[in-house]
Parts: C-alpha cells; structure tokens; sequence
C-alpha cells in the first residue's frame, strides 16, 4: 500500500499544560511549555525538530517556537485553517511530511488562552461590511443577530430532531457519559463533577434546542505531539502510537458552521468524506474501533458523526446512545477523557492526546484491548479524522 | 430610621477637618495648554497672552474649571507632593464599608469659584466631612450619603486666600438585589446598531433589493436555476451569466433556534432565527417576527416583512403566513 500514509508515521511524544479557565501566562510561554514536554516524553533533543504544524486561531508562530528550541533546519510547516475542524489535520500533514522524507521530526502543537483572552461565543468577531469574503459570508447571519457557534450548531439539531425523533434527552445522555469520564480524570475541569439527565434538561438554555450542559467549556491551555518516522519510533522511549490514517474533508454545500442550503442538513457529509477515507487508509471498518474521541464541542453534532463513520445507520444514533454504546463499559465508549465537555476544550487536540493515550494503554478511563482509535475534529465547517493505532 | 450603633464613631468624624494637600505644581500656562486641549476649551483667555492682554485680566489666567486639577496626585495613586497630609480624608467610607455597605458611587460634584487663579500661584486644598445622612434606599441599594468640602487656597505671604471650593457627595450603599441599570438619556450614549453585512459586487443586488421591498433570488440564466446565498457563478454549472427573480418572499420553516444567552445589544432576546424554504426552492435564514417563540413548529407557514433598523439596514425578516 503505497498509496497513502498508513503506518509510516508514529506518535512518539506527548505533552500538555495543566487546563485551566485562566492560564495566568502567555500562549507562547503554554506552546514552549507542552512542546518540551512532549520532547522529553519522546526523548528526542529539541534541536532536532525540523517541521512544524498547528491550526488557525492559534497565535503562536511555528518559527518562534523553532527559535526558542534551538532549531537550525526547518524544512515543514504548515497551519491548517478552520480552527477545531483542522484538530487532527496537524498530525495527517505531519504524518505526510515524515512518510515522504520531507522531515523527520515534527512538532504538532496547539497553545490558547482561549477563556481568557478571547472567548469564542460572545457574538462579536470583529466582521465587517467591507465586500472582503468573511464579511459577505458572515452578513448573511449577523445582522439578524445570529451569531453564536451554538445557535448555528441548534439550527443543524432542530431539524435533526424533527427529522429523526431525537430529543433533547438523547442529546443530554451525550453530555451525562462524556462527564461521567471527566469526573474520574484529575486532569479535566470536571474531575468528580458527573452530571445526571435531570441536570442537563435543566440547565438553562443557551439557544434552544441546546441547554447549557450541551455546550462545551471554554479553557486556556496548550497540548504537543512529537511525530517521526514509523522506524525511528521503534528505538525511542514510549511505545509507538501508528498514524494508521488521516484525512481532512470538505463536501457538497461547504460552508463555515452554516452548510444549510444543502439538500438535507441532517449529516456531517464533510465527515463522510473523512470517514471513507480513514476505513480506505486504514483497511479497516468501524468493528475495528474500540474507543472513539468523536469532537464535542456541542452535543447535538456526535449523533451525525457516528453515524458518518458507520457506528449506527442514518438516523440511528438516537438509539446507540439510548442504549449506552458510547459511555462507559458500552461498545464504543467515547471522550474517555471527558470530552470537551467536561475535560477542556483545547480546540480538539487533548482529544488527540486521549486517542495516544487509549493506545499506549495509559489513560485513566483506560479501555481494554485498544487496538485502534477514532480521532474527530471539530464539526460543521471543514474537519478532520485520525485513526491511531497499536500498530 | 434609629442610628445603628457603629454610627456613633462615623457621626463623630462629621466636622472634622483633614490638613493640607499641595498642588505638584504652580499654575502655569503648560498645563492649562493641554487640559484646555483635551477638554475642547478654545477660550483665548486661556491660552493667547495678546488676546489676554486686551482683557481686563491683562495676562493669561487659569480656566476655573480646572481647580481641582491643580492639586491631583497625578499618574500614581496617593502620590502627593511633599509637605502634604498623610490623613486619608475618605476614611469614613472605610468605616462604613466595613460594616457591609460596598459600593460607592459620586452622586454629587459641585464646584464653587471665588475668583480665576492666575500663573505662578501655588494652591492646596483641606477637605471637611460635612455631612454623613441617615440611611436612605434608592434605587441603587441602601445606604449613607457622604459630603466632603474640599477648599482650595492660593498661598499668599500676607495671608493665604481662598480661591473655591468642591462640595463633593458620594453614596455609600449595599447594592440592590436586583440593581437595576442607570438610566441613561439617548443623547448621551450612542445606539449600539445591529452589524452591517458585508456586500459585495456578487451580492450587492439582494441588499438594494431589500431597500426596494424585494427579495431577490439569483439566477443563473445558463441552466435556470436559483442559488442562494448569491455568488459570482452558479454552483451548479459554474456560468458567470447571473441576473435574478424577486421570490414571492413566501415559504415554510425549515429549521429554527431560539436565541437566549450571551445577550448581546442591540438584539431582543429571546431572538427567535428560522431557516425559511421559499417556494421557489431555496434556503434562506432570518430573524423571525411577529410569533411567540413557543409556537415555532418545522414546516409553517412564513411570509417575509421587511424591517428597517437604524434608519440604514433593511433586513428581510419572516412572519406567520397570513391566512
């Protein structure tokens, strides 16, 4: 199989900030601070990072990073845009760049005082009414005061709910299971603050059909991976996590957040794109997965993705989730480290962080036998996927 | 109202009088430049010694609204030149604060001027607590009024002269429950406008449809279809040959949400959005009007209302169908 990037490239270093509301220092101080920590997991010199990549909205330079590591060759590096939808792009395009020769150690990394600095769901984004493309786009929503991630996020779920009979409960057994995790890892905002079904119908509403308990935190912090080549993996000090597939996807209809002149608005077609390509990468079908990081950075959109990666059919993920398949001891447990939801929301990449750690066989909500796990990003705009693997 | 007993030490400070606290510096024609510039004062009086010189002045003299800069601390806090008290003249709110009455708002600044204070003169002021009142519940909270007097002096080696005085009125006040916001007049806070959409070359046609009370729809002309939002080519068949149709501005709710929180000016909330299915085939989302967000239900019936707001920006909203 020469035709993709299947094995070629492995996770060998992760490291991560604390998660916090308020960091109390600079996102390059968090950037330097996950990315040596990374390093020294690996045990690789900093000085022989030669590429680099994150995703937009980060504000950390790659070439400062570089500068303060030390680094003299530089050959990759790349930033993906569409925030949490590039989540797992990073580590595809690293992956690339090793299995090519282009590099040989990549630095993926992603550093925000998210709550502190900027908060993402005030509703004011700066656009203007200069004819540039963002704010032509953006016209179309703002001045009616349509303006929130969640509410774009409520008009995919409403007509979901209509279409398929989901109800807001179903979306809240989503939230209930990735708490659940959250409250038996130290790491996560959460930690020992599970919530029931009662909570979450009712938490206020932020925009309905979402409740507060469907939306995800907002957080400062930093996460950092080292990749490398599948051979120069197997003498480093942890055990190899294989970049078994990675995919990035745009499909029919794409827009930011408001894909809603499409035919029908009630799958995630770009993460069908994802999806097909991850099984083709991969050869392998969703009975291959044992743990899942399914993006949730609003509830309502997890039921669509298990749907695009064919863990229930079209409609159907109602009924996986009533039958508890995604939490705890179920078929497919998802966000075992709490999720966005109750973790942290470092814009996806501590969900990658979970799926090494699912692999390794070191997280806290450890699930057995991992051979293989599912990595989403961020959903509605164009995303991403991994599947990380044993080997 | 009967005194609560910790009053008796605030009460006894009524009358009390705080020594001296000096101006950095003399009055001089520098700095009454740039307060002059700052504030938008253009009096020649101020500024222009040959204007001056025709007046009865006969010089450049300070504007008196300016008195109680003369003797701020300047950038630093507590800051004072030396020579100054180091009695803290609010020390009564202190007391009052301690027994839980947090806030503090100025509801009072009353400058009095007994004559223009001229260059080179060196000025400080003392400040008496005049008055502290009974408890009193306004519409902020519950609380004592506080009056101070600070008097302002030029020093003179016949005698210093007193040149105005600032009666100064603050509440002291545990805040409402529910504070309800200071009203504040039109005039003086501008109107938070709803943002403007950004039009282009490929859209500008639907916006001035709006000022006209038409919703256009594009359409390409090479295969006939519609598209929305509009673009530079059709998506469908990628023609450049774009004009458009004026929709009927009838259709059926596709999809909704209901906005509550953040709220976020100059919006109404709850703000209810549809995602409206026109007739004619294509989506378009608007705010919602004319219907109780509880009876929003996927599939009624809409018509559009064209709303103008801030006398600038013509919107097309959807209302219930008319029968």
């Amino acid at each position: 199989m020469n035709d993709n990037i299947s094995n070629k490239a492995a996770i060998v270093g992760l490291g991560a900030t604390e998660f916090s509301k308020n960091s109390g220092r600079t996102e390059l101080r968090l950037a330097m601070e996950a990315t040596l920590a990374a390093l020294e997991d690996a045990g690789i010199d900093p000085s022989e990072v030669d590429g680099f990549s994150s995703y937009s909205v980060d504000k950390v330079p790659e070439y400062e990073i570089a500068r303060l590591l030390g680094c003299k060759e530089v050959k990759f590096f790349s930033q993906i845009p569409h925030g949490g939808g590039a989540a797992c792009a990073p580590i595809m395009h690293a992956a690339m760049a090793v299995a090519t020769g282009v590099a040989k150690t990549v630095v993926v990394y992603r550093a925000m005082n998210e709550r502190s600095w900027y908060r993402f769901g005030t509703g004011s984004y700066g656009f203007a009414d200069t004819p540039i493309f963002e704010n032509v786009n953006y016209g179309w929503y703002m001045p009616h005061g349509f303006h929130t991630p969640a509410a774009w996020v409520g008009m995919f779920a409403q007509r979901y709910m209509h279409t398929y009979v989901a109800t807001s409960e179903d979306f809240g057994r989503v939230a209930v299971a990735v708490r659940d995790f959250a409250a038996t890892n130290p790491n996560a905002f959460f930690y020992e603050k599970p919530i029931t079904l009662e909570d979450h119908q009712n938490s206020r509403w932020i925009c309905e059909p979402l409740h507060l308990l469907d939306c995800c935190q907002e957080s400062d912090g930093a996460v950092a991976l080292v990749i490398t080549s599948a051979d120069r993996a197997k003498d480093l000090k942890q055990k190899p996590v294989m970049i078994k597939a990675g995919s990035q996807g745009i499909a029919d209809g794409q827009q930011i957040m408001t894909s809603y002149y499409r035919e029908d608005i009630t799958g995630l077609p770009e993460m069908g794109v994802v999806a097909r390509e991850l099984y083709r990468q991969s050869g392998l079908t969703p009975d291959d997965i044992q743990t899942a990081v399914i993006y949730d950075h609003f509830t309502p959109f997890v039921l669509p993705q298990l749907e695009e990666f064919g863990f229930a059919k079209r409609g159907e993920a109602k009924d996986f989730i009533r039958a508890g398949h995604h939490a705890r001891g179920g078929r497919l447990p998802i966000n075992t480290h709490g999720g966005q939801l109750g973790e942290a929301y470092i814009h996806g990449m501590n969900g990658v962080a979970e799926g090494v750690r699912q692999v390794r066989g070191s997280s806290v909500n450890q699930v057995d036998d991992v051979e293989n796990v599912l990595v989403t990003a961020g959903t509605g705009v164009p995303t991403s996927g991994l599947i990380l693997s044993a080997s | 109202m009967a005194d609560y007993e910790w009053l008796s030490e605030v009460r006894s400070m009524v009358g009390r009088e705080y020594g001296r606290i000096y101006a950095w510096d003399e009055v001089n024609p520098a700095m009454v430049r740039q307060w002059c510039e700052v504030m938008g004062v253009d009096n020649p009086l101020y500024t222009d010694p040959d204007y001056a010189a025709t007046t009865e002045f006969g010089e450049i003299v300070a504007p008196p609204a300016m008195l109680q800069a003369w003797c701020l601390e300047g950038l630093h806090m507590n800051n004072y030149p030396p020579g100054s008290t180091d009695e803290n003249p609010y020390e009564v709110l202190g007391l009052i604060e301690a027994q839980g009455y947090p806030a503090v708002v100025a509801v009072n600044s009353e400058l009095t001027f007994d004559r223009y204070v001229r260059m080179g003169e060196k000025l400080y002021y003392t400040t008496l607590i005049k008055e502290v009142s009974e408890e009193k519940t306004t519409a902020l909270g519950t609380g004592f009024f506080v009056t101070q007097v600070m008097s302002f002096f030029s020093e003179k080696p016949e005698g210093d002269e007193k040149v105005g005085e600032l009666l100064f009125r603050v509440i002291k006040f545990k805040p409402a429950q529910q504070p309800k916001p200071v009203e504040k007049s039109e005039s003086a806070v501008p109107k938070i406008k709803r943002p403007r959409p950004g039009i282009s070359d490929d859209t500008r046609f639907f916006w001035e449809g709006c000022e006209a009370g038409e919703l256009r729809i594009q359409h390409c002309k090479s295969c006939n279809r519609l598209q929305h939002p509009p673009a530079p080519v059709c998506s469908h068949c990628q023609s450049f040959e774009l004009d458009y149709q004026i929709s009927k501005g009838k259709g059926e709710l596709y999809s909704f949400v209901v906005m509550h929180y953040p709220e976020v000016p100059p919006f109404e909330y709850p703000n209810p959005i549809g995602l409206i299915q026109l007739d004619e085939g294509v989506r378009i989302p608007a705010g919602l009007t004319g219907i109780n967000p509880a009876d929003l239900e996927i599939g009624q019936r809409v018509e559009v209302e064209f709303q103008t707001f801030d006398d600038e920006l013509t919107l097309p909203l959807f209302r219930p169908a008319s029968a």
